[in-house]
């Protein structure tokens, strides 16, 4: 029986606002070559300004995944060809990175498991080359974007485990506030290497696929690698060292080049830029000013708010639900009926459309609003349910909206009573019936009141007055 | 006197008192450089803009503003030094049409203080030679004998200065190459403490050692020019503030002035006595000799030969026809491209260095090479800041010989030998001045006086007690 060895590199774009290495803006899209400089676009005699903000935001990473931070670490040239790297080389860190070690944590299966990291370093983006009609051209906007890299050790063992390790890694990285961790856009890639060998075996030679840009991709590709290389070797041919890339398309992997191709990248320490040094103090500084992460806000749900803990993952899988739920409970909402509606029904809207990317499209004031007309039983909860549905992408005001949709109930008791006792006095026999114990009619009553209100009676009341009928009150 | 026989210092002071005007000293130096053009020294001659400049200049003078001494002096500048909107080709077929869009801040620096862009300086291409025939352009020649060389890189700067058509030029220096063609032109040629000067926009040949220096008449004028582009600057991240002197004392009496045995070993006899004498005139004004050692003397060759051509492989490989500057005309994909456009664009010697660099960065050589070379680079610079814990500065020459004929020298390796004294500076990261003394009987020779870190005033000090014992 084989089983696959897989090991991650997963680059994330940090959301600085300048490019790393000059004042260019960073910021997705925009017209080619319109956030670019002579630096950026290695004009000749340029040299690099490092922008310290994304070392911080790099520390952070690190210390949200419990690294160790290199008090010196310093940059290295990555040499290559290439027309979407104007300089001719990246920027990068070799031998002395700005984190080591390091994990990440997730449940799977009901089971605790842990990724550990080997390292992260920072680095700078490349442009993008695009292809039209036989033409090339190259877009130097994302040249020089600041990047880490996060390079795990090889512990995971299936497509579901990589998965689960890029979800709750990306989780985590949202909480830092570094990066926008959006895989459509790029901001965060994965390069996957897999291994496969009988289980106890030592492990099998390695291919390396690059540039994955949706977890279904990777999950796709992993799947797709493990099989090849089992077949490869079980029909007694070798597997090659290579670096591969995956069609999502065709669902295809293919082989780009082999070791012996493979770049000399001729590493050499970066003259222009002097080494990264940190003190205690500096770490601290940045360490205070990381915000709540993921692992505290599940602490503080379970603790102070009393939720079960799978509640608190679920409600801070992703960092946008998370503090539209902080947001709703400090707007007076109670924090279990809140936790309750966010995970039934705004989630469930929240993912509608299929993607892996959660799409808020309700305020915290909005839902709140909501909330409150449910809780005071202004609306019911199918009430609630719609309520939210039509909301959703809208700015209306709750109770408007409410009450245009016909959804706010009736509490007049004695309204609601009149109503009850002429759907009794219609329906003698079944009200004997439910009197003398079938309390299956109950439904049945609550409908029929329901019914000749209009759907607008609190079915509260229509029970208690049902209640009553039994007790003969 | 003369406009184009001042000195910048004494230009200077002529345009302060308002006895000649910018636009005089700007249309000497372009006719001096139009009548000597056969020496070759100019690459591009910013004849309108210059003109342009200096008019300003003498408005600037004229209304009695803030006084800057640069302010209506010509200058020359390198050509591998960026000028916006002029054309910029380190004497290199592969930038032959390319046209910055920025200023390099020494650039920039010139022109807030007034100084008149005369024109860019031939060079040996990107930088990498001795003796300015590695241009593309046509080799510089020498301002005192036209048959020989100008000496490299920076041979058109400093041909340039010693010819009279610019008062101060700007060069730099990676192994020597302020200092060398200075001495061969029987000009001063200032190497700033490593980090004195920003190196944002020159283009780079080897960074850990690159430094823009002046090339001048004299040694004040090499202040002068000095205290314009020297300085921290927020571009360059290896730049520092160094400190330099209001005016120089030229005193040298109770200085010590170290010689290293090595420093004589297989010199000349004509350089020897030459050198000899500069010792002596040291001496005599009070300056106490004393012999140190620096035993890694004959390493620095090649530590130099393994670091800058790791570093320029890199720094040059941007030069591949993508973005600017020429391009293979017929090619069937990008590697193809690459691979035309620099066989064809780079010259010999910038090849050989970027093989020597790719060599000995490249995986299974990096240790042997790379790292033994850094290991040693270490080794060097402790000998010589062990040296100068001793004594106040080095005295040695700037090169083994005067300026070889044009055609001489054919074997690349031999050539390296002319920088043997210049390289172990750069190595060290130290500021160094070669000054005129003595002459082997035909051509002008150079003696390099050499400090610690960071006391750039007190070469220029010595040298200027040297130049004044030359008389």
């Amino acid at each position: 029986m084989y089983i696959p060895t897989i090991g991650c590199e997963v680059h994330c774009e940090l959301k600085t606002k300048t490019k790393l290495f000059c004042s260019c803006k960073n910021e997705f899209g925009g017209e080619p070559n319109t956030h670019c400089c002579p630096v950026c676009s290695g004009f000749p005699g340029v040299l690099p300004s490092l922008n310290e903000m994304a070392v911080e935001y790099a520390v952070k990473a690190g210390l949200a995944l419990h690294s160790t931070i290199n008090k010196f670490s310093k940059w290295d040239r990555k040499n290559y060809f290439y027309p979407d790297l104007p300089k001719a080389w990246q920027t990068s860190q070799y031998d002395l990175p700005l984190c080591v070690g390091g994990y990440v944590e997730f449940m799977l299966d009901g089971k605790l498991k842990r990724v550990r990291l080997n390292r992260i370093h920072l680095e700078e983006d490349a442009g993008k080359l695009v292809h039209d009609g036989g033409v090339s051209r190259v877009d130097y906007n994302r040249c020089g974007v600041p990047l880490i890299e996060i390079v795990t050790e090889p512990d995971m063992h299936s497509a579901e485990e990589v998965v689960a390790f890029l979800t709750e890694l990306k989780s985590v990285l949202k909480y830092t506030g570094i990066s926008d961790v959006k895989m459509q856009e790029g901001s965060l890639r994965c390069d996957v290497n897999l291994s496969v060998a009988e289980e106890g075996a030592p492990l099998g030679t390695r291919t390396e696929t690059k540039n994955l840009n949706s977890f279904r991709a990777v999950a796709r590709s992993v799947l797709y690698e493990t099989r090849r290389q089992i077949d490869e070797i079980t029909s007694g041919g070798k597997i090659v060292q290579e670096t591969r890339r995956f069609d999502d398309n065709k669902g295809v992997g293919y082989a780009m080049r082999s070791k012996e191709d493979a770049h000399d990248y001729r590493y050499f320490p970066e003259p222009d830029l002097l080494p990264v040094v940190f003190t205690d103090k500096k770490l601290e500084k940045i360490a205070s000013s990381i915000p709540e992460l993921k692992a505290a806000r599940i602490s503080r749900y379970m603790g102070e708010f009393s939720l079960p803990e799978y509640d608190a993952r679920v409600l801070t899988a992703d960092k946008e639900v998370s503090d539209l739920f902080d947001e709703t409970v400090s707007l007076g909402v109670d924090p279990k009926k809140a936790s309750n509606f966010i995970m039934s029904e705004v989630l469930r809207l929240a993912k509608s459309d299929g993607s892996e990317e959660v799409e808020l499209k309700i305020s915290s004031k909005t839902l709140a609003g909501i909330l409150k007309l449910l809780h005071s039983d202004e609306i019911n909860n199918l009430g609630a349910k719609s309520l939210l549905a039509a909301l959703w992408g809208t700015e209306a005001d709750p109770r408007s909206k409410a009450e245009e949709m016909g959804l706010l109930q009736s509490n007049d008791e004695g309204e609601i009573k009149a109503i009850f006792d002429s759907v009794i006095a219609a329906n003698k026999k079944q009200a004997e019936d439910f009197i003398s114990g079938n309390d299956k009619l109950r439904g049945y009553f609550v409908g029929q009141v329901m019914r000749a209100a209009g759907g607008k009676a609190n079915p509260k009341i229509i029970n208690a007055l049902l209640d009553k009928l039994k007790a003969g009150i | 006197m003369d406009i184009i026989d001042m000195t910048l210092c004494e230009l200077s002071a002529a345009l302060k008192t308002k006895k000649v005007s910018s636009l005089e000293a700007t249309k000497a130096c372009l006719k001096r450089i139009e009548q000597t053009k056969e020496l070759n020294n100019f690459i591009t001659v910013c004849e309108d803009e210059a003109i342009e400049a200096a008019k300003r200049a003498d408005e600037a003078i004229a209304s009695n503003g803030e006084y800057s001494p640069l302010l209506g002096v010509p200058v020359a500048v390198k050509d591998n030094i960026v000028t916006k909107n002029v054309r910029t080709t380190c004497a290199s077929k592969i930038l032959e049409n390319f046209v910055p869009p920025y200023d390099a801040t020494v650039v920039k620096k010139l022109k807030s203080a007034g100084a008149v862009l005369i024109g860019k300086t031939n060079m040996d291409e990107f930088a990498m030679g001795s003796t300015n025939e590695f241009s593309a352009f046509g080799a510089a020649h020498n301002a005192v004998d036209f048959t020989r060389v100008a000496g490299g890189s920076s041979g058109g700067s400093a041909s340039a200065v010693a010819a009279k058509q610019a008062f101060g030029a700007l060069g730099s220096d990676t192994g020597g190459s302020i200092r060398q063609p200075a001495a061969y032109n029987g000009a001063v040629g200032f190497k700033p403490t490593y980090s004195a000067v920003s190196r944002y926009g020159l283009v780079a040949f080897a960074s850990s050692l690159d430094q823009i220096g002046p090339i001048t008449r004299s040694v004040d004028d090499a202040l002068e020019l000095s205290k314009v582009i020297f300085g921290k600057d927020i571009h360059d991240s290896t730049s520092a503030d160094v400190l330099l002197p209001d005016k120089l004392s030229g005193e040298v009496k109770g200085r010590v002035i170290g010689v290293a045995d090595e420093f004589l070993n297989g010199l000349g006899e004509k350089e020897t006595a030459a050198f000899n004498g500069a010792v002596k005139a040291l001496e005599k004004m009070g300056a106490v000799v004393k012999r140190v050692s620096i035993s890694s003397f004959n390493a620095a060759l090649a530590v130099y030969y393994v670091l800058s051509s790791a570093e320029a492989s890199s720094n040059l490989a941007r030069f591949d026809g993508v973005k600017y500057g020429r391009r293979a005309e017929s090619y069937t994909d990008i590697s193809d491209l690459y691979e035309r456009t620099r066989t064809e664009f780079l010259g010999d010697e910038v090849k050989r260095r970027i093989m020597i660099g790719n060599y000995v960065l490249s995986s299974g050589y990096y240790d042997a090479y790379y790292i033994k070379a850094s290991k040693a680079r270490t080794v060097i610079k402790r000998e010589y800041d062990e040296a100068l814990s001793k004594c106040d500065a080095l005295l040695c020459p700037t090169a083994p010989s005067a300026a070889p004929k044009i055609g001489e020298e054919t074997d690349p390796a031999k050539a390296y030998l002319s920088d043997i004294y210049t390289v172990p500076v750069n190595i060290a990261g130290l500021p160094a001045v070669s000054v005129p003394f003595g002459s082997d009987g035909k051509m002008p020779l150079g003696v390099q006086v050499i400090a610690k870190a960071c006391s750039d005033g007190v070469v220029l000090d010595i040298a200027k007690a040297l130049e004044r014992a030359r008389g």
